[in-house]
């Protein structure tokens, strides 16, 4: 946000060393010194440390510092509706769509992906291992009534396991279906101690997994699982039109590095013990049109 | 739970798991945010304190009540409160106060302040009234009175001060959404306080570092009770 640089010198003698890297930087790169850019994103990105090797990258190339806030999908959004954001980077499409219907977030763009994967104990009561169709799985944990602990929030997971629940044309509930209304994290050790099942994204759970004994029980499209189980990133600036206040140039300079090939290259390179977390997906020689608008958008209805 | 407290002690003797860096700067963080909100808090109390303690106007028990309600305001009601007033939609969104620490200090300083009012209120009104009547007959004017009242009342304040330091300092509900836990990409906390780091660790399932920063935050706040006892007199 502009005119935040008495946050910047209150105590955060960073902004100043990084902006001081730039001066000496001989490539002539574009700064933007003394603002802030406020990013709010999923605590999937953040919780897997993507994001600060994102913002690190980004602070050396342009100067200018990045406050990070981690929230839900949902409440991510709900930030920048109120224009207390300048860029978004979450996971539901759906979600991200009626963001910009409404007219809150403009030049979005695909980032990355990863996946999905339905975890669970390994004596696996719903004897759901190892099968490629994520809909039959979910109708067996019902069937069988095993604990499913879900997150239960405005996360785009759940926005995720609502739609599977849709597709397997169940509508869960009972005993075994638990709405935790926790963090992914929480979530994990609660369905590890109550051996039941959760959905959840890869990246939450390959850094968690070193604690818990549950495995994967349904894989996502990474590992050639059902292509129902992706879990793409966007990125999208919120419109200035509606919010004069928000740092538009920085956020769009933060989605152009992001959507570079130096930010696909950190995206790609990032891993946690050794696995890749999170596939780039903006650089594309035949881009995806859809990508900048909602998805079912036509000419008439602009 | 032994098991835990043993296994947690030993922590820090085999790898302390956090950067000095940040645990400094998130400790330095709490401590400005609460202190700087305790301090104004207290600045607000007393003279309220007194005000309601020994003036007499027309709802004087609403004002008490409404003190003693206070003390049980829900931190997330507050800081959702302070979020709408700070936000850029709100009444003082031309500031840019939102995600910073100085919004942090607004929602603790609501927190705290009926916390020091309430148990000062108790304090000065369980004053002797011969310690009152003798400041009068002494030629006292009513600030005179007052503050010898405050001075006799300073055990009893101090602990309301403490009172409202614990609730502020381990609060996590209001400074999670107004201030949005935000720490620099290098390490430095920005708006990031103990307990919104406490709370970040038990997210992902990581207790044991989530209890580390809790002891931390416990010794913390013993040693600023130590300083506000030493203050006050140090007979408690």
């Amino acid at each position: 946000m502009h005119r935040r640089e008495f946050v910047a010198t209150l105590g955060v003698g960073g902004a100043v060393a990084i902006a001081g890297c730039g001066d000496t930087d001989d490539s002539g790169d574009a700064e933007i010194t003394d603002e802030t850019l406020t990013l709010t994103t999923t605590t999937s990105t953040y919780d897997t440390g993507l994001v600060d090797e994102l913002t690190l990258a980004f602070e050396e190339r342009f100067g200018a510092e990045v406050a990070v806030v981690n929230e839900g999908t949902g409440a991510a959004l709900e930030t920048g509706r109120r224009g207390d954001a300048d860029v978004v980077m979450v996971h539901a499409r759906s979600l991200e769509d009626e963001f910009i219907r409404e007219g809150y977030g403009v030049n979005r763009r695909d980032l990355m992906f990863n996946d999905f994967v339905v975890v669970g104990p390994d004596d696996d009561p719903a004897g759901i291992d190892g099968t490629s169709d994520v809909t039959e799985a979910f109708r067996s944990i019902a069937d069988f009534e095993s604990v499913f602990v879900s997150r239960g929030d405005s996360s785009g997971t759940y926005a995720k396991e609502r739609e599977l629940w849709e597709v397997a044309g169940l509508e869960p509930g009972g005993e075994w279906y638990r709405e935790a209304g926790s963090g992914m994290g929480q979530v994990l050790v609660q369905t590890d101690q109550s051996d039941g099942y959760t959905l959840a994204d890869r990246g939450s759970f390959l850094s968690m997994r070193s604690q818990l004994s549950i495995g994967i029980r349904v894989e996502g499209p990474i590992q050639d699982g059902p292509e129902l189980l992706a879990n793409p990133y966007g990125i999208v600036a919120v419109n200035p039109a509606v919010h004069d206040n928000v740092a538009y140039d920085l956020a769009l300079a933060y989605i152009g590095f992001l959507t570079s090939q130096a930010g696909q290259d950190v995206i790609e390179s990032y891993t946690v013990d050794g696995e890749q977390l999170f596939f780039p997906r903006a650089l594309s020689a035949e881009p995806n049109f859809e990508q900048y608008v909602p998805e079912d958008w036509t000419r008439e209805e602009g | 739970m032994v098991g835990a407290i043993v296994e947690f002690a030993t922590l820090p003797l085999v790898e302390f798991p956090f950067e000095s860096n940040y645990v400094r700067s998130i400790v330095y963080v709490s401590l400005y945010v609460s202190l700087t909100a305790v301090l104004l808090s207290t600045l607000v109390s007393l003279p309220v304190a007194m005000l309601v303690g020994f003036a007499e106007f027309p709802g004087r028990r609403l004002a008490i009540a409404l003190i003693n309600t206070g003390m049980g305001l829900p931190s997330v009601v507050v800081g959702l409160a302070v979020l709408f007033l700070v936000s850029n939609q709100g009444p003082l969104g031309t500031f840019d106060l939102v995600f910073t620490k100085e919004a942090m200090i607004m929602s603790q300083f609501v927190l705290a302040t009926p916390v020091i009012t309430g148990v000062s209120l108790a304090a000065v009104t369980g004053v002797d009234e011969g310690v009152r009547d003798a400041s009068y007959a002494l030629g006292g004017t009513r600030l005179d009175v007052a503050l010898v009242t405050i001075k006799e009342a300073r055990y009893g304040i101090a602990t309301g001060v403490l009172a409202g330091l614990g609730r502020a300092i381990s609060e996590v509900g209001s400074v999670l959404i107004v201030g949005g836990n935000i720490a620099g990409a290098d390490g430095t906390a920005i708006t990031r306080t103990l307990t919104t780091a406490i709370q970040l660790e038990a997210r992902q399932g990581r207790f044991e570092l989530a209890l580390v920063l809790g002891a931390i935050l416990l010794v913390l706040v013993l040693l600023v009770n130590a300083v506000v006892l030493r203050l006050g007199g140090g007979r408690i």
